[in-house]
């Protein structure tokens, strides 16, 4: 194996000599990092905004990120009102991309991004390492799986415990079954589409577990994968234990009270040979933070303006990387976006960052019942161009009202029959009454 | 007479409708709200039929590729397990571009599986 030692003899750009001062770097308008359904949508757009040379970067060997491996359908139904399975939609998006020429450097890794010179250190086993200087950038890396590791379950460390998400990429694109039989914790959307999967891969799956008393996920999920099969659902129940020395045995699954804590007594032993955990995402900013992006400890993700712009001024972000989507047609629009305002900045047509316009920031601020918005600000002056607010609800909820207030004062508002944390909603706020102060959103029972 | 109770997942709201009927004869429906879920409630009573996904193995020019492939209209619950007997058995060779048909009409059901995905960008 040659290490990075061996990468770093080589000369650090394409040229044979030179330091980094004098080499010649490959030079972009707008550079993508990742291409999953945020990067190919940035891309496709930036390019339709007038962009010149538009480069996606992607650490796997082929585009469309994590899509590749949700064979599932139920993509697509707002973006082209039609159902579509992961593969598919990413097809349409790669389509798209290449269509507006938009070039694509893939088995590389960005190790490092320089905020003030927005330039690149890549690296491949192809090029070695490698500078891209870019006139903006897009952070599209997308999200990665809460493990074990980060909700600390008790018991012996055996084989046979995956993230739902590694399951899914084991079966569908390795062609590798994880395991017979299966208990799977957490209803979020992957767990249960793996419970499915499995199920028609001939294992059998005991039961999914989830800690709190509804469901993370989405209700057709329940309905087509669950329900379906006969799965049993457990609210307000979780793993306590793991059992087992080289492979897991079995887990121990006790109800929890509404602090989330097992009920003692209530224990009850599953026997399995596989534990999936689908708890949970991480928006994945490792890069990001050697930009110096600020980020938001709600989200975990950049902090950002209508525009998807970061606090590092030419740094744009979108999808999951940003805050992590139910739906990816969402993380295609709010993708579009960051490609279009991309595209604007790198022709001198954006206004500068979020940092240096501190005066003309407006903070949304989450009120009542709200976790997060996103965009975190809105720029200001936003002129008359409308501007989209994203949000999730902190509890589920019936027969609500959804308000947004500038300084006090009602902007918009909708009624919505029913909230859940696992939806995300959104407003349309008008540009004509966006002026400075601060915005707040809430959900109040009608 | 048979009853059924059914989630409707045509929108986030998720109405419970009541069904009730016999085989193919519907007697009364309640609890939804709107027109589609009226039309989907009685859907699922009758035959409730899903989109089934899976994988074919795909050979070409000594590559060996795992192919997403989907049903192109939706199969009868019952029948998903034979149909994926049959698509575990499949193994198709050549070039394979999105929508090609990859096991036409599996068991009977009218419906064909087509491949979701490009050789080309994979």
């Amino acid at each position: 194996m040659e290490g990075i030692a061996a990468y770093m003899e080589r000369p650090v750009s394409n040229t044979e000599s030179g330091t980094e001062e004098t080499e010649q770097k490959e030079v972009y308008d707008v550079v993508m990092i990742g291409a999953g359904p945020a990067g190919l949508a940035a891309a496709a757009a930036a390019k339709e905004e007038g962009a010149g040379r538009v480069l996606v970067i992607d650490r796997d060997s082929a585009g469309g990120g994590i899509l590749q491996q949700c064979i599932h359908p139920g993509f697509g139904l707002t973006y082209y009102r039609e159902e579509l399975t992961g593969p598919e939609y990413a097809g349409r998006f790669l389509t798209k991309a290449a269509d507006e020429q938009a070039e694509f450097l893939l088995n590389t890794m960005v190790l490092e991004i320089n905020p003030a010179k927005r330039t690149l250190l890549c690296s491949s086993q192809e090029h070695g390492m490698m500078q891209i200087q870019a006139k903006a950038i897009v952070l599209a890396m997308g999200c990665r799986e809460r493990t074990r590791a980060n909700i600390r379950i008790p018991g012996t460390r055996p084989s046979g415990i995956y993230t739902a998400g590694a399951a899914q990429r084991l079966i569908n694109r390795q062609n590798i079954m994880p395991g017979k039989k299966a208990v799977i914790l957490g209803s979020g959307d992957i767990g249960m589409i793996m419970a499915r999967r499995m199920t028609l891969e001939g294992a059998e799956v005991t039961a999914v577990v989830e800690i709190m008393d509804y469901l993370a996920g989405l209700t057709r999920n329940r309905v087509q994968c669950l329900d379906d099969f006969g799965i049993p659902l457990l609210l307000s129940h979780t793993v306590t234990k793991i059992v087992g020395n080289r492979r897991i045995e079995g887990v121990w699954v006790s109800q929890v009270d509404e602090k989330r804590e097992p009920i003692s007594g209530t224990e009850r032993y599953y026997p399995c040979d596989t534990l999936l955990l689908s708890v949970g995402l991480i928006p994945e900013n490792e890069l990001s933070r050697t930009a110096g992006v600020e980020t938001d400890p709600v989200t975990g993700g950049p902090v950002v303006d209508q525009h998807m712009q970061t606090s590092a001024e030419g740094i744009f972000a979108c999808g999951n990387v940003v805050h992590v989507n139910d739906l990816a047609d969402n993380v295609s629009l709010e993708s579009e976006r960051a490609g279009r305002a991309a595209a604007r900045y790198a022709a001198g047509k954006l206004c500068r960052g979020l940092r240096e316009r501190a005066d003309g920031q407006i903070p949304c601020i989450a009120g009542e019942n709200i976790r997060y918005i996103c965009p975190q600000r809105i720029a200001a002056p936003a002129g008359d161009e409308d501007v989209s607010v994203y949000f999730r609800v902190s509890r589920p909820d019936r027969d609500v009202r959804i308000i947004a207030r500038l300084n006090g004062e009602i902007i918009a508002s909708r009624r919505e029959m029913r909230v859940n944390p696992g939806e995300m909603l959104s407003l349309l706020l008008p540009g004509s009454r966006i002026a400075a102060g601060e915005l707040t959103i809430c959900v109040m029972k009608e | 007479m048979q009853e059924k109770r059914i989630t409707c997942i045509v929108c986030p709201r998720g109405c419970e409708i009541t069904v009730i009927g016999e085989g193919k004869e519907i007697h009364s429906i309640q609890g939804q709200q709107c027109r589609r879920g009226e039309d989907y409630a009685g859907e699922e009573f009758i035959c409730p039929s899903r989109i089934l996904t899976s994988t074919v193995l795909v050979h070409n020019e000594g590559r060996k590729i795992l192919m997403p492939v989907r049903s192109n209209r939706p199969i009868p619950r019952e029948q998903m397990r034979p149909c994926m007997e049959e698509i575990k058995k499949a193994q198709v060779q050549g070039e394979i571009h999105r929508y090609d048909v990859l096991i036409p009409n599996i068991c009977q059901t009218g419906a064909d599986m087509i491949a979701a995905a490009d050789m080309d960008w994979m």
